[in-house]
């Protein structure tokens, strides 16, 4: 089975984001793996190591986005590959969807992509499905468990209601959710792999593509206002005169 | 400006957020309320009750069970007839992925998990949270129509005028799908958590009661997991007082003490419900950036120290074994239940 994994380099979770001047900036934090893309390289792995092939992960990004890349590789993923061009300037969803559609048919012969369920930086969560849509290929989003029969998929889908278990042919692409189980830790012998690892780069004119326009885009960017919070401390001599008093609090407070 | 406006449903019941959806397009100008599968009669009526000033019924069998590919397909050909200026949905699970195929059909854009829509003379301007809410864009499509999603509780509910009525117009169904629907395994929770206006949440600390007794013959884990599933019940009692939903924490979901449909920040739902309890979490910042948008944040847990306490109007350092029956008894009797 021929699977690739998307994945997005993004500022870490713990990171302060500040806006100015139209620009976001993260400081000195770290650019990681999009967290979420975590579990597509897990499912990924454990689909490889259920029905044999290889795991390729794939990242549109600056060179820096290579970092992420080997991160997957560390995990167990057998190659990367970078897609990045000085063209590339303010994509929108629908662009990196053609981008990484046009790549995967330049790998040929995939039966599986998977991505995470959203990125953490931008949120959208729209990417696997316009490359679905755009591959002709069936879309399952927020894929919990997987089960391959020959060439096709068994799936959970972690939904609002519960489960959906849906059953689609290959080649088709996947979002998962952490119900997939818990990204493995890259191994000492996966690190060292992946240091050594050259990664290729295609630009897009290796895609045959032009950089895609953009039909969304960011006007301004905005500092939600800041919510200063003085928790008041609520005492008494017994759990019952605690919630009490707690209850009236909350009771004033008009939410209810 | 024409909105269509999605109905998400599930075996007939409706994400409310569907509703937020119908009221936001009422003051932008007609809203054609938009449903596909089969049965629905009593949610079309709803819809008109709603405010829909038409109801759009795409009536097969073939669209009971939702499959990305037909709903899609039904959707985008339905907009390409209709030629609305905007095309609104909840966000949803099913709505992410059916706003960006339909988008990719019409080739247009989404803007997508809104929580604010202002319209300019006829231009629109979205505003959605980014780096999980701690900036918020202005974002703009310049494609048609316009496909946004909104985010759960980020509008008001339009209240319902059982008055209004009406007579659903069908229309045509595209059922082929390479997908099929093999079953379901419905949640325990009919309320969700992004539904919920109230959340009362429980975390690791919800497994640390030693004064109950595991059953004999559970190991370690066995009887951690025993323990905080009596947590959790009393977490439950609370969300009943007060009407609300249970949510968790990571570690609590991660512990297997309850399924992940529960959980709440960033691996989680984002959620936005005007009183938030949360009891024995401690309050990372993957929790904390689920709940940003609460009205109300109240915190039960016996460390002092634990962040939650950083982003909560009312706490209280103790044991929550004993302060969340309490709380329940307590607003019991206040709400007189």
């Amino acid at each position: 089975m021929k699977i690739v994994a998307c994945v997005k380099q993004v500022p870490d979770s713990e990171a302060k984001i500040t806006a100015s001047a139209g620009q976001i900036s993260w400081g000195d934090s770290p650019l990681v793996i999009n967290p979420f893309d975590e579990y597509a390289v897990e499912g990924a792995l454990l689909q490889r190591e259920a029905q044999g092939g290889s795991v390729t992960a794939l990242c549109i990004g600056a060179e820096s986005g290579k970092e992420a890349l080997k991160h997957a590789l560390a995990m167990g993923a057998d190659d990367a590959i970078l897609i990045s061009d000085p063209s590339l300037g303010s994509l929108d969803t629908q662009g990196a969807a053609r981008i990484l559609a046009a790549a995967i048919t330049k790998l040929g012969g995939v039966d599986v992509v998977m991505f995470g369920r959203q990125t953490l930086d931008d949120g959208s969560g729209l990417t696997a499905a316009q490359t679905a849509r755009i591959l002709g290929w069936p879309m399952l989003g927020f894929v919990g468990h997987i089960t391959a029969e020959g060439a096709s998929l068994q799936v959970a889908r972690i939904i609002e209601e519960g489960r959906q278990n849906v059953k689609a042919p290959l080649p088709a692409v996947l979002s998962i959710v952490q119900s997939i189980g818990e990204p493995r830790y890259p191994s000492f012998i996966g690190i060292r792999k992946a240091a050594k690892a050259v990664i290729p780069v295609w630009a897009l004119s290796d895609l045959g593509m032009a950089p895609p326009p953009a039909i969304v885009s960011r006007l301004e960017l905005i500092t939600p206002p800041s919510r200063e919070i003085t928790c008041e401390l609520i005492k008494g001599d017994s759990a019952a005169v605690i919630a009490d008093t707690l209850a009236e609090k909350i009771l004033a407070e008009k939410v209810l | 400006m024409k909105t269509l406006v999605y109905i998400d449903q599930f075996k007939g019941a409706v994400q409310p957020a569907s509703w937020e959806a119908l009221g936001v397009a009422k003051d932008l100008g007609p809203a054609v309320a938009v449903l596909f599968g089969a049965g629905l009669e009593s949610v079309c009526k709803a819809a008109f009750e709603m405010g829909a000033d038409e109801v759009l019924l795409a009536d097969d069998s073939g669209l009971t069970d939702y499959r990305a590919e037909a709903f899609a397909s039904t959707l985008a050909e339905l907009a390409a007839s209709e030629d609305p200026d905007l095309v609104l949905f909840p966000t949803t699970t099913r709505t992410r992925e059916l706003a960006a195929m339909v988008a990719i059909d019409l080739k247009t854009g989404v803007l997508v998990d809104l929580t604010a829509l202002s319209n300019d003379g006829g231009r629109l301007t979205a505003t959605r949270p980014i780096y999980e809410g701690k900036l918020l864009e202005n974002v703009v499509c310049t494609g048609k129509p316009i496909i946004a999603t909104l985010r759960s509780r980020a509008f008001p509910r339009p209240s319902r005028d059982e008055k209004r009525s009406g007579t659903p117009r069908k229309v045509q169904a595209q059922t082929a799908s390479p997908t099929s629907v093999t079953g379901y395994e419905v949640a325990e929770q009919a309320l969700s958590v992004s539904d919920a206006s109230v959340v009362v949440s429980g975390g690791r600390g919800v497994s640390n009661n030693a004064a109950l007794t595991p059953p004999a013959g559970l190991d370690e884990s066995g009887a951690e997991i025993w323990r905080a599933q009596q947590g959790f019940k009393l977490i439950g009692e609370l969300a009943a007082a007060l009407g609300g939903a249970v949510g968790a924490s990571r570690a609590a979901v991660d512990g297997g003490y309850i399924p992940y449909s529960h959980q709440v920040g960033q691996t989680g739902r984002v959620i936005a419900p005007d009183l938030y309890v949360a009891c024995g979490i401690s309050g990372a910042i993957q929790h904390i950036v689920g709940i940003r948008a609460a009205k109300l944040v109240v915190a039960i847990n016996k460390d002092a120290e634990a962040p939650i306490f950083k982003v909560a109007r009312y706490g209280v350092v103790g044991d929550l074994f004993e302060v969340v029956p309490a709380l329940t008894e307590a607003f019991k009797n206040k709400l007189g239940k």
